[in-house]
């Protein structure tokens, strides 16, 4: 790895003999889910469990006349079927919105439809019983009467005085519109050369391999529930329910064990899961809520159905002028809650240009209302719509003036001495590393040695190319995300340590974890912190009795933020318990040190007393101690980022692929990364983010769209006609690091969860481009099926 | 609906004598009945590998049999593979290349990936990648788990001669 500049101190608590930073470790208690004994919600059963499935609508908008469950209700198993209205009693709505997203606006949301549903999948009842068999069978014997109404599809007409508005009360169908202008656009594309595009993503989903699922557990006699979900973010969850159900957050516990996927799809709030709460609270006792994978596919948030025509401007010399956009998305009938709808289509706004030093920059955002499933936020928010979009507008440009993808961006990325600095849409740059990225990637994939075996491979009629794409992406996210915004949604992440008797260590920390290794860079850091060994930490996570108040696990914030409450934390107990050993030793605590779960002296490290008798001394013979030492064998620090909105990281990605010209197909051949999210703690872990944040990007690019038909009917919800990429079709995927640590903290940790996603997708297209570049065929939309292949190249 | 119906098999060498609903597929016999729930539903129509189990030595898709089809077969599941210590070297692979994240397609990837092994002991990647294309990954991108069945081949392989 590169590193581009020494973290604050030149020997920081990280750089402490057998540190566990920057070493690849094997996650704790990984044998738990190798041997088929994880505990997702999906596997929990409680006493007097009901099992809830929900009637969804058929239509994609309709009147809800008359619900007949009568015959249902008399069904064997059935405990309760229950309405919207009925619902409407326990649980109140809630509107989607936030303050600092200006003019964004929604309606009212319920748990279950009430009088109306706006999309193929809401439900409009909810049909509990002891099995969920029971429920299905019961389900079918509802009848419900509806009265179709104009359903509004396509976004690009969603604001047509002629088309219907889905909210009377709102008086159109647009939710949110945001525009910016930098610089002079007009003055710069006036004095270039100019290319236009229109770019056209395909509206798709997370696929997590464990569709959501809930138990809520309301018990009537503590006047307490408790929430089992597969939630990123426990303490949300524990406030949204609180909140809508009347009750003090010190009345909900949230309780998240293992989670079988997440992806940003189970950081939200949805009505069937607000639903199982109330119902459980309604019949007082624990109802358990799986979504069956039509259920996901119909009402898991989708993303990124956007459109977004661009404009670059460009000189003979290689210099980008100007940037322009105007982006189009269509979000479903309601801004999710809490964190809304708006957020991607803003974040489009926040990162088209960004890796460039181009100062003039034009945008309009708008998002429009649609009568789909919802959208919301899923692995790299933006991310992708910005990075194809200026990626895409940047091969354009270098094509237009005949220059070599690779040397235009080495002519307008920003330099690597020239921060910190902002771009044009106002985003923040503590220190990036574009060129370093840009100079390391082209040397794991030898670059001229591609470029010629693609131009012999040309003659031989073999069509490959090379894509490539530079990239920004949001990280360490502060309370400008959401907290500013109105959202009881914390920036800041809690952990507390402490020495247990034995001289282990008890860690909880308010990050989540769904398999990123929020357990293991935890337990790295406090380990290396105090001088433990890792064996020895046992993290606990996912649980708001017994965790300090934080955020979760999302926006690439665990290992930033959570990371350094950790770091913060131990350092505290270590301090308190180097205050404990100097006064048993009589020495003094800068005369010792932690090494290897033993007190040694800091000068020769010879070992003094082990952390088991100094705990032992300190819970069963206090009396032992000298007089007036308090010892406190447990620490709590939190940490937010304030002097930076966000980290911003970078990084760069390549492509290498073949197409084949009769039938449409993409062969993905190798695909490159090379990536800078400040210091490494764990670089498997690191690695292995970005793989999978790299494949599903390249599910985007090439497979995974939600196809709906013009009355807004899901027609691929199901595994065998939503393709996701699988081993077979899956490149091997070079990682290569750079390392500029942010200054922000002591640990220096930026976010790698979402670069894989930001980037990949740009990088395919780019290649398709490129092998398609003989025949004059330019395609700025994903996913590249073969159908979009053929027909680019006037074959069908 | 018709009536339960009994039901005699072996289930992790243990014999297992039930009464079931003909309809119960065998994923949720597991499961609900069993509490072996290593064996996971992600799709329930066939597609997604999670419920993989061996029956008769054969890996099959648990949601798309009944359990009843499975009378008088010897079942076996993540967790009787775990204590059997059969796949302990391919799941210690997997634990060292940290080749899942959520867990959630594990126990489906570790009984397809033994079926590979025991039938092909040296793939190479390609053939790895093809037999593993029936179970989705979500989270790791495939390679890491490609590594460490390719590992667990050549160890094993070793270890023959």
């Amino acid at each position: 790895m590169t590193v581009t500049r020494a973290p604050a101190e030149s020997l920081s608590v990280l750089d402490r003999p057998n540190s566990y930073i920057g070493k690849t470790v094997p996650r704790p208690n990984l044998d738990r889910l190798l041997q088929g004994r994880g505990q997702y919600v999906s596997d929990l059963e409680l006493p007097r469990m009901a099992h809830v499935v929900f009637l969804r609508s058929p239509h994609a908008h309709a009147k809800i006349v008359a619900i007949d469950a009568s015959a249902a209700r008399r069904m064997s198993g059935v405990i309760s079927i229950v309405t919207g209205r009925e619902l409407e009693t326990v649980i109140t709505p809630w509107v989607g919105v936030l303050s600092h997203l200006k003019g964004l606006k929604s309606a009212p949301q319920h748990a279950i439809a009430v009088d109306r549903v706006c999309w193929q999948g809401e439900a409009v009842a909810a049909i509990v019983a002891t099995s969920r068999a029971a429920a299905e069978d019961a389900m079918e014997h509802i009848a419900v009467d509806y009265e179709e109404l104009a359903a509004v599809t396509d976004m690009r007409t969603a604001l047509d005085p002629a088309t219907p508005v889905i909210h009377a009360s709102l008086g159109d169908n647009l939710a949110f519109e945001r525009t910016l202008d930098a610089g002079d656009v007009d003055h710069a594309l006036s004095e270039s050369e100019v290319v236009e595009a229109e770019f056209v993503f395909g509206r798709h989903t997370g696929v997590t391999l464990e569709p959501r699922a809930v138990v809520a557990d309301w018990n009537g006699a503590e006047a307490r529930l408790t929430v089992y979900q597969g939630t990123q973010a426990p303490h949300m969850v524990q406030n949204i329910a609180a909140l809508h159900l009347g009750l003090r957050e010190a009345q909900v516990r949230v309780v998240c064990k293992d989670v079988g996927g997440s992806f940003g799809i189970k950081v939200h709030i949805y009505a069937d899961e607000m639903a199982t709460y109330a119902l459980s609270k309604l019949l007082r006792r624990p109802v358990k809520f799986v979504a069956d994978r039509i259920e996901s596919f119909n009402t898991d948030i989708h993303a990124r159905d956007h459109r977004c025509r661009g404009r670059i401007g460009v000189r003979p010399d290689g210099t980008i002028t100007a940037f322009e956009i105007e982006d189009l998305t269509g979000i479903g009938p309601y801004s999710m809650y809490p964190r809304t709808s708006a957020i991607e289509a803003n974040q489009v706004v926040n990162l088209v240009g960004g890796p460039y030093v181009t100062p003039n920059y034009r945008a309009r955002a708008r998002v429009v209302f649609q009568n789909k499933n919802v959208m919301c936020q899923y692995r790299a928010v933006g991310h992708p719509i910005a990075c194809s979009v200026t990626e895409g507008l940047v091969d354009l440009a270098a094509a237009k003036i005949g220059m070599d993808p690779v040397e235009i961006r080495r002519r307008n990325l920003i330099t690597d001495d020239a921060y910190p600095c902002a771009s044009p849409s106002g985003m923040k740059f503590e220190q990036l590393s574009h060129h370093a990225s840009l100079a390391k990637l082209l040397q794991m994939m030898d670059y001229d040695a591609l470029r010629a075996e693609q131009a012999a491979l040309r003659t031989r009629n073999i069509h490959r190319g090379i894509g490539i794409a530079s990239f920004i992406e949001v990280t360490n996210p502060s309370a400008a995300f959401y907290g500013v915004g109105g959202a009881k949604i914390s920036s800041q992440d809690g952990v507390a340590v402490r020495l247990d008797t034995q001289g282990s260590v008890i860690c909880q920390t308010s990050i989540t974890e769904q398999g990123q290794g929020s357990e293991s860079l935890t337990a790295q850091i406090v380990g290396s912190v105090l001088g433990v060994s890792m064996d020895r930490v046992r993290v606990t996570l996912g649980d708001t009795d017994n965790t300090p108040y934080g955020g979760g696990t999302w926006a690439s914030r665990g290992a930033g933020i959570g990371g350094e409450a950790a770091l913060q934390a131990a350092k505290a107990l270590r301090q308190n318990i180097l205050d404990v050993a100097a006064a048993i030793l009589q020495s003094t605590p800068a005369g010792l040190d932690i090494v290897d779960n033993r007190i040694v002296n800091a000068d020769d490290g010879a070992s003094r007393i082990e952390l088991n008798e100094l705990a032992r001394i300190v819970y069963f013979r206090p009396d032992t101690l000298p007089p007036g030492i308090q010892p406190e064998l447990m620490a709590t620090r939190h940490f937010v980022p304030r002097q930076y909105p966000f980290a911003f990281t970078n990084g760069v990605q390549a492509s290498w692929l073949e197409v084949d010209t009769e039938t449409g197909f993409v062969t993905l051949l190798k695909h490159w990364v090379v990536e800078d999210c400040g210091t490494i703690i764990n670089p498997q872990l690191v690695d292995e983010q970005i793989r999978g944040g790299v494949v599903q990007g390249l599910g985007a690019a090439l497979f995974e769209k939600c196809i709906y038909d013009e009355r807004g009917q899901l027609t691929n919800a199901n595994m065998a006609d939503y393709l996701v990429p699988m081993s077979g079709e899956m490149p091997d995927i070079d990682i290569g690091h750079v390392v500029s640590p942010t200054l922000e903290s002591e640990l220096g940790a930026k976010g790698a969860g979402e670069a894989g996603t930001a980037g990949a997708a740009a990088a395919v297209a780019n290649a398709v481009n490129d092998a398609l570049r003989p025949f004059g065929a330019t395609i700025t939309e994903i996913p590249l099926t073969p159908q979009v292949i053929l027909t680019a190249l006037g074959r069908i | 609906m018709s009536a339960p119906v009994s039901l005699s098999l072996l289930v992790n060498g243990e014999p297992i004598d039930a009464f079931v609903l003909p309809r119960l597929n065998l994923a949720d016999f597991l499961r609900e009945n069993l509490k072996l729930t290593g064996t996971h539903v992600g799709c329930e129509h066939g597609v997604c590998g999670a419920c993989t189990v061996r029956i008769d030595g054969e890996i099959v898709r648990s949601c798309l049999m009944l359990a009843v089809q499975a009378h008088g077969a010897s079942v076996e599941t993540i967790e009787g593979v775990s204590d059997s210590g059969e796949i302990a070297d391919l799941q210690a692979a997997f634990r060292e290349r940290n080749a899942l994240q959520c867990g959630y397609c594990t126990p489906g990837m570790l009984m397809t990936a033994q079926d590979l092994l025991k039938h092909s002991p040296v793939p190479d990647r390609q053939a790895i990648r093809e037999h593993l294309s029936g179970n989705y990954c979500r989270c790791t991108g495939y390679q890491a788990i490609v590594d460490a069945v390719e590992a667990t081949a050549k160890t094993r392989a070793e270890r023959r001669t």
